[in-house]
């Protein structure tokens, strides 16, 4: 019998039952879907994760303090970085296109007439620290060497800052206070939008780390906290990387071979580690919906046990009149795994539809997230192909049940 | 070696019977007891010959009939169908003899249900050698013609009279050009009247096309126009005749043993 006539014989046996035949399918959308659904929304969280890369730009570097770890207890150590550090990677190192210390701090309210607020990050940094960050600005200028080398009280807001103390008013040129210092707004900053976190990045407030350092904090010590570094090219990050690594070696007088008192990441290595967690629970979730496709799989072979039972005097005919037991196989086979497959493709279709949906709930119910909507193709594929291997592997045992019938016993079934 | 039955035709009707049954033997093995359906049978049955087999339930004719339609396997001897051994066949060639040479029909039609007429008739076709679609139909078709039944192609069982629906289940048996016709009990869920009519299309058949028919029945009407007549007791051929007066006497002579 051929694979084309026992398909239509195959399907013309599943409408015969349409109310059983969509049940038994539902176990398979219901996996199919989830499954769907789970690397769907994996990959468009790995998507995110990679947007907010590029935007921290694909040629950064960052370098902090050495975390120390005893007996399981990891503690940041003192600051090991030093201005002169910074200082010397901008002008000695090849590979640095640019590179700015960082002083960072918070929780710091600003002061204007009447209001204030408290923005997230108030960081002392270097004159180049937006091309570092691969920032702009969205009007006036930033800070420059003569500001940084004198201390000026002037500084850079984010839009959030803007928003809170000024609302629609021009903020530049105005003053604001800060523990009672006035600091003159120079430059508002691009909007950024959230983080990762879901943290607001234009609650931010820049001003030169010397101004940081010695007027809201009294300190003579030339310590930083961060050093941020961009490389020439994304090409060029790991020589960058292994440029930084000597350079601050040689500095800190740590002989090779010892364990260094600082830390140098590049943005690449932060992805891949990124890209690695996203992958994981994208794998994870996509297993759990794997186990309702078994569950729906069970389903299958059940039902099919059933009809194979029900049908037994089919069997008996069609046997009498000539079947093999190959042909009984394959008939019930391709029932089986046209059921599955039939559940896989509506499956596939709530999936997509569940993924946007939630995408969109997501991006609706978090302020500031922006999740891709992305249905992923290879998913929906991979899913129907393990649907058709469902419908073969749970379909295989009652199809073999049936090819074995005896015909005389199958035809004076009751 | 597997010898074709084709090659095997001409040399068959000049010096063997359609069907030469040598001690062949059934015996269900129940664990503790043995049940001997079939004893040592010796019979030949010769092409064109129109045979009823008669006896009481559990004489064996149904098994005799089983193992002649190669449904089912001897336990012992040799079954030399057309001049092949079937006796030692796989299921696969068994299913393929079935296919080709031996129609089937049964006391309660088993057609498929919710299943035009015309594709019940397909049945057959589909499990033989590969051909189209529309032929497949034409042959069908004219076999549905030729029992009557050419204007409920596209009935199923349910919307058919039992006498119509026996004859679907006679074009089924019919539509790959059988040599042989078994009947098992085919008139037995039919009135007098329909009875007649299949009865006759039988006969039409066995004188017509020379297509060799056995029949297992109860009904006498049956077997009177049968041209020889085997009765059957435990397990074993009492009376082999072509008359049907002496199956008769033979028959009732068991009938008072037994009361």
């Amino acid at each position: 019998m051929s694979i084309l006539l026992t398909m239509s014989v195959a399907v013309r046996a599943l409408l015969r039952n349409k109310m059983r035949a969509a049940l038994t399918v539902l176990g398979i959308v219901i996996g199919i879907g989830a499954v769907t659904t789970m690397v769907s929304i994996g990959t468009s969280a790995g998507q995110l994760v990679q947007n907010e890369l590029q935007s921290i730009g694909t040629n950064f570097i960052f370098i902090q303090t050495a975390v120390r770890k005893r007996g399981g207890v990891q503690s940041a150590g003192n600051p090991t970085l030093t201005i002169g550090d910074a200082e010397a990677i901008g002008t000695e190192c090849q590979s640095v296109l640019a590179a700015s210390p960082l002083i960072g701090t918070g929780g710091i309210p600003v002061v204007r007439g009447n209001n204030n607020m408290q923005p997230n990050d108030l960081h002392g940094v270097g004159a180049d620290y937006l091309r570092v960050r691969n920032w702009q600005l969205e009007a006036g200028a930033f800070f420059a060497e003569r500001d940084i080398n004198s201390a000026s009280t002037v500084c850079i807001v984010g839009h959030t800052v803007v928003r809170d103390l000024f609302q629609t008013e021009n903020p530049l040129g105005k003053t604001i206070r800060i523990r009672n210092i006035p600091f003159t707004i120079i430059g508002v900053l691009q909007a950024k939008g959230a983080s990762l976190g879901g943290q607001d990045q234009d609650s931010v407030l820049l001003m030169p780390f010397t101004t940081v350092k010695k007027r809201l904090y009294g300190s003579s010590f030339d310590d930083v906290h961060a050093i941020f570094v961009a490389a020439k090219s994304p090409e060029r990050m790991r020589e960058c990387v292994s440029e930084l690594h000597q350079l601050l070696m040689d500095r800190h007088g740590i002989a090779p071979g010892q364990r260094p008192d600082f830390q140098v990441q590049g943005s690449d290595e932060i992805a891949s580690i990124l890209g690695t967690i996203t992958g994981i629970m994208t794998g994870l979730l996509a297993s759990i919906a794997g186990i309702s496709l078994l569950v729906g799989g069970v389903g299958i072979m059940n039902i099919m046990l059933v009809s194979v039972t029900e049908r037994t005097r089919e069997i008996g005919i069609r046997m009498a009149v000539g079947a093999r037991g190959r042909d009984i196989l394959i008939q019930f086979l391709i029932e089986s795994i046209v059921l599955s497959c039939f559940g896989g493709v509506i499956g596939i279709a709530l999936g997509v539809g569940a993924s946007v949906g939630i995408t969109k709930i997501i991006n609706s119910i978090t302020p500031g997230a922006d999740w891709p909507v992305i249905v992923s193709i290879p998913a929906a594929i991979t899913a129907l192909v393990f649907a058709a291997f469902v419908g073969m592997v749970f379909g295989l045992y009652p199809a073999w049940r049936a090819s074995r019938l005896d015909p005389i016993d199958a035809l004076r079934y009751e | 070696m597997r010898v074709r039955l084709e090659s095997l035709t001409y040399f068959s009707e000049c010096i063997m019977a359609l069907i030469e049954l040598k001690d062949v033997s059934k015996t269900y093995d129940l664990g503790e007891v043995k049940v001997h359906a079939l004893l040592p049978t010796t019979l030949n049955i010769d092409k064109g010959e129109y045979v009823a087999l008669l006896g009481p339930s559990g004489s064996g004719k149904s098994t005799l009939m089983n193992t002649l339609g190669c449904l089912d396997r001897p336990t012992t001897g040799s079954y030399l169908l057309d001049g092949v051994e079937v006796a030692t066949m796989s299921r696969n060639a068994r299913a393929k003899i079935r296919n080709q040479h031996l129609g089937f029909v049964f006391q309660n039609f088993n057609l498929l249900a919710r299943t035009s007429a015309l594709e019940n008739v397909e049945l057959p076709l589909m499990y033989g050698a590969a051909i189209s679609g529309r032929s497949r139909h034409a042959k069908a078709r004219k076999v549905l013609e030729m029992v009557g039944l050419g204007d409920r192609l596209d009935h199923h069982p349910g919307q058919l009279s039992g006498g119509q629906q026996q004859r679907v289940a006679i074009a089924r048996s019919l539509v790959n050009s059988p040599s042989i016709l078994m009947g098992d009990e085919p008139t037995g869920n039919l009135d007098s009247k329909t009875s007649r009519e299949i009865i006759e299309m039988f006969k039409k058949l066995n004188e017509e096309q020379q297509i060799t028919i056995i029949l297992v029945t109860h009904d006498l009407n049956v077997a009177r126009h049968a041209r020889r007549i085997l009765v059957l007791r435990d397990g074993a051929i009492v009376t082999d005749t072509t008359s049907f007066d002496e199956a008769f006497k033979s028959l009732n002579s068991l009938e008072s043993e037994s009361d």
